[in-house]
């Protein structure tokens, strides 16, 4: 497999204060595809998630060792804007989260603060297309100024999606982005992923085990904090190396 | 292996495994009825067999039903999944073996116009290492046993020598007279029967060993 990887994690340690979260970390995320992490409750999965675009700098007495290189390149280097950072590294979170404004400034807010464009039109232009990259744009385009809060739990969604999309990210990190959703709301963001591997490097974390098989071409299982084994995901679920993640997927008692 | 967190799922793959065991059971009974009928010359026994035949088939369709309804509503995985696909095959092909023992009964009912002969005593020796490897080959999937399912799969070349000796013999006798034509002509198609239940055993010991390896069995990878 010949495969150029957009974020390489090597070695990687994370302590909460006197607690350490994760150990000894080492995991390539190849570009243009999408990687799924599973594993229980409390094993790691956010708190790695979150190492990749250093939202835990933000955690009271998180502390990290080893190295997260995207495009092979420190992003805990001391020159690194991490602002730009966050930019490059964009995340949806578990529940949708739009701002309490219209669909369209929720879409424009990141280009907005960040400068994107030079005229209105461009700006116009920035919501339509991530509207459209995120499959939302057929069913809302007459009301771009309606407040986002109206739409349906999986409109909102893919609205955070959209806004994820608007600053125009080489990677989104999304941490289960349907466990709030209905199936059919699940199945639509399910292949806006597919869509979106043509255009960005996706990481999901899913309590889904099923949607991890669909939706992603990597499979990463955790386990109390170590990364437990990595495979091409129709590999790991039909025939997993480790017991651990045999257990895990089947549905067994460890 | 550990069991699982929902018990029901347990219960499910058990009793596939359970329905395996029942129709390979009473396929290797149909085998010996048929041989028996054959030998025996009993054509009761031999209407006993085909007549049985649909409690197969009716097992059969009971694995596949209850295959589909395990990957529809428990989406089994891995070994799992392995072993509801691995079931699926291998009740088709245990249905297919006991088809073949109904097919040598059908033979005894036309071969009972013939005087008996020596050839027809001897497709009893003849049966004997298909049945031995439908028997070990069943075990195998029971216990997730590759090397089992391997010695299974080897032993599919001395059922193929042993039916091309018997061959040579019908060819033999039929070259020497005639008359003999008609009975020999049903002795070779019990005799092909018989050698397609090793065929089907090695089939079953291949569907094992890709249960157990998660990958197509291939000859060429043997060592
Ligand atoms: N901000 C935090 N402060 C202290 N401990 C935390 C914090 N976030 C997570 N943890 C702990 O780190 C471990 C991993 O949590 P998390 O990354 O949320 O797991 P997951 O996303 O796989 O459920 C857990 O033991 C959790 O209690
Ligand atoms: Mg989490």
């Amino acid at each position: 497999m010949n495969m150029t990887s957009k974020i390489d994690i090597k070695h990687l340690n994370l302590f909460y204060g006197d607690k350490q979260a994760l150990f000894n970390v080492s995991l390539k995320i190849p570009a243009f595809q999408t990687t799924a992490l599973i594993g229980p409750s409390g094993c790691g999965k956010s708190s790695f998630l979150r190492c990749l675009n250093r939202m835990n700098d933000i955690v009271p007495h998180a502390r990290m060792e080893g190295k997260v290189l995207l495009d092979r390149e420190d992003i805990y280097a001391p020159s690194v804007d991490v602002v730009e950072l966050r930019t490059r590294v964009g995340m949806v979170f578990q529940k949708p989260n739009p701002f309490p404004r219209s669909i369209y400034e929720n879409v424009a807010y990141g280009p907005r603060i960040h400068a994107l464009f030079k005229r209105k039109s461009e700006l116009d232009e920035i919501v339509e297309v991530s509207l459209k990259r995120a499959a939302l744009w057929e069913e809302i385009k007459d009301r771009l100024h309606q407040p986002a809060t109206r739409l349906s739990g999986g409109q909102q969604q893919r609205l955070c999606i959209a806004r994820a999309i608007a600053v125009n990210p080489e990677v989104i990190l999304m941490d289960e982005p349907c466990s709030a959703l209905d199936p059919i709301a699940t199945a639509k963001v399910e292949e806006l992923i597919d869509e979106l591997r043509e255009k960005f490097t996706l990481i999901i974390v899913t309590h889904n085990l099923q949607q991890a098989a669909r939706v992603s071409q990597q499979t990463a299982f955790f386990h109390s904090g170590y990364l437990v084994e990595t495979g091409e995901t129709g590999a790991l679920f039909t025939m997993p190396q480790d017991e651990k993640t045999q257990g895990y997927i089947t549905g067994r008692y460890g | 292996m550990n069991q699982h967190i929902v018990k029901a799922y347990d219960e499910e793959l058990e009793t596939l495994h359970r329905l395996i065991h029942q129709m390979g059971e009473l396929t290797l009974e149909q085998i010996q009825k048929a041989m028996d009928s054959l030998v025996g010359r009993d054509e009761k026994l031999a209407h006993g067999v085909i007549e049985h035949d649909y409690e197969i088939n009716h097992l059969e369709t009971r694995i596949d039903e209850l295959s589909i309804r395990i990957l529809a509503l428990r989406q089994p995985v891995a070994s799992d999944l392995r072993t509801v696909v691995a079931a699926l095959k291998i009740a088709n092909q245990v249905e297919r073996i006991a088809d073949y023992a109904s097919n040598i009964a059908k033979r005894t009912l036309m071969l009972t116009d013939y005087p008996p002969s020596l050839l027809m005593e001897d497709l009893s020796s003849l049966v004997k290492k298909p049945t031995e490897m439908l028997k070990k080959a069943l075990l195998a999937f029971a216990t997730y046993d590759v090397n089992l399912a391997l010695r299974v799969w080897h032993m599919d070349r001395e059922v193929d020598e042993q039916y091309n000796a018997y061959l040579l013999q019908l060819f033999d006798i039929m070259i020497a007279s005639p008359q003999n034509i008609s009975p020999s002509t049903h002795l070779l198609f019990a005799a092909k029967n018989i050698e397609r239940i090793g065929d089907q055993s090695s089939n079953i010991a291949e569907a094992v060993y890709t249960m157990v390896m998660g990958k197509p069995f291939k000859e060429s990878e043997l060592s």
